[in-house]
């Protein structure tokens, strides 16, 4: 057993050797996929590590599991966008400084021919009903997403419930890859604007958007600091350093000029 | 096909380039699976051989708990890591999340089980008359152990290759606890994973590639290191 004793001490001495990375300052932001995903932050990032050498590494998840993070004090801030579960976060006392960043729009899209026949309608909700009438399959994120939030609170708007319903399917994955199992199923589902653009040159989908434009789908992204009375390690100043920097009109600028491949602007800035 | 042919051709490209993120990414995969397999197999070594050896109450019920270890799915190890290292968690003031270190950690608990389970195994195999004759020669029972351990070599080093391809092959576990944070905690499957996610299944087959032919000319190292012990011996 002594054997064991010294082993375990030359582990933790490995392990605590190997955490030792550079000097340099780094803050942690859970965020989502969607923000990963469409490259915004591999583009405002740099500009911002640049100017201030804060290096802001991203883990990127569903803004249900980043506000998690963010609560177990795992990591300095988030950015994600489900403002009623922000809200409810900040009055929890998690988190401060709670600030509207930007925002894209959810988009309803389907098959081509549009078997639920939505196209035409104005209203999401309208929409939904239509797709529960008709028996049409529907792929939901199912995952706590921002998306999925917004999903369930135009489903409870229509009155429909769609769990266990034959045709409302549940995946529990990213944006892009329920795209695709929409596009394989032959099914709707709701997406974000800046994700569908940005992959629908790649994937090829037989898709189209059959219903955008209500003010429901109106897609906020907000960004807050994780409160350092409820977590003293977290690196707040730092933390406040790149969300005061997002809200400037520089942080503003570099996300409304941040274009996909295709020239596409995929977020609209809106910081107040 | 068309994305299986060209997932080729961007691996080639890839190699040929040496692409020097790709080649961040590689080192980090070697250096946390590198490092967790070492880690492991001095950990789980005497362990098995411990167990081998020695006759205790309760060996039967450690024997079955390290064979069911085996089959830890990473998924639930990454959550169970990732609550211990949570700064809400137990562990939490050491400020391992995120951090490569986790990632070791994680794939310590996935390896660990697999060889000290078949490290046992191979060292039960051996003739019990290896130990007597050692006796019989003098050796003290630490010596005689170790010369069971020598016989059992073979099937210890196939106990190291299987636990080195469990930790290379994985993607929950690291996933949940090391973020996959560019440039910081993102190894060959995290990438491959997120590739996929973003719909470049072509850059991620080429990874896929790499990392196949990363592990093949590991597992050719490995067996001639074996090869050559058998020949020493004579066997």
């Amino acid at each position: 057993m002594k054997l064991n004793i010294s082993f375990a001490g030359i582990l933790i001495f490995t392990l605590l050797t190997v955490s030792v990375v550079s000097a340099e300052m780094r803050i942690l932001c859970a965020s989502t996929t969607s923000t990963q995903n469409s490259g915004l932050l591999d583009y405002i990032l740099p500009i911002f590590e640049k100017k201030t050498g804060i290096k802001v590494d991203v883990v990127a998840v569903g803004t249900g599991a980043a506000i998690e993070v963010g609560k177990r004090g795992d990591a300095d801030l988030v950015l994600v966008h489900a403002k009623e579960q922000e809200m409810k976060a900040v009055e929890e006392g998690f988190f401060v400084n709670r600030h509207e960043v930007m925002y894209n729009d959810f988009i309803l899209i389907g098959p081509p021919d549009d078997p639920a026949a939505i196209k035409g309608t104005k209203s999401a909700a309208d929409a939904f009903r239509k797709v529960a009438e008709s028996a049409r399959p529907f792929v939901s994120r199912g995952d706590k997403s921002g998306t999925h939030t917004k999903e369930l609170a135009i489903w409870k708007k229509a009155g429909i419930e769609p769990n266990g319903q034959p045709w409302y399917l549940e995946v529990g994955q990213g944006m892009e890859k329920t795209q695709r199992i929409a596009n394989e199923k032959r099914a709707y589902t709701l997406t974000d604007r800046g994700t569908w653009l940005a992959t629908k040159d790649k994937d090829r989908p037989e898709m189209s958007v059959v219903l955008e434009g209500d003010p429901v789908l109106f897609n906020q992204y907000g960004v807050m600091a994780v409160n350092p009375e409820k977590h003293n390690h977290v690196k707040y100043k730092e933390a406040m350093q790149f969300i005061d920097w997002l809200i400037s009109k520089e942080g503003q600028q570099a996300v409304g000029s941040f274009k996909d491949k295709n020239g596409n602007q995929l977020f609209t800035p809106n910081a107040k | 096909m068309d994305s299986l042919i060209e997932g080729f051709r961007k691996a080639l490209i890839l190699i040929a380039g040496l692409d020097p993120e790709l080649l961040g990414i590689i080192f980090l995969s070697l250096k946390v699976s590198g490092l967790a397999l070492v880690i492991s197999t001095f950990a789980g070594l005497p362990a098995g051989a411990l167990i081998g050896f020695k006759k205790f109450p309760g060996r039967g019920f450690i024997i079955s708990l390290f064979n069911t270890f085996m089959g830890l799915p990473p998924v639930v190890v990454g959550l169970f890591v990732y609550l211990f290292l949570s700064r809400s968690g137990p562990l939490g003031f050491l400020g391992l999340l995120y951090t490569p270190s986790a990632m070791v950690i994680a794939q310590i608990i996935l390896a660990l089980p697999i060889i000290t389970a078949l490290s046992h195994a191979a060292i039960i195999k051996i003739d019990p008359i290896v130990k007597q004759a050692a006796f019989t020669l003098g050796a003290t029972p630490l010596q005689a152990s170790i010369a069971v351990v020598k016989e059992a070599r073979y099937g210890i080093m196939s106990a190291v290759i299987a636990g080195f391809g469990r930790v290379m092959a994985e993607v929950g576990a690291i996933l949940i606890v090391g973020g996959n944070i560019a440039n910081y905690t993102r190894v060959m499957t995290t990438t491959i994973a997120l590739e996929t996610d973003k719909g470049n299944f072509e850059l991620a087959l080429a990874l896929g590639i790499i990392l196949l032919i990363i592990s093949f000319a590991i597992n050719i190292g490995l067996y001639f290191i074996q090869k050559r012990g058998l020949l020493q011996t004579g066997n």
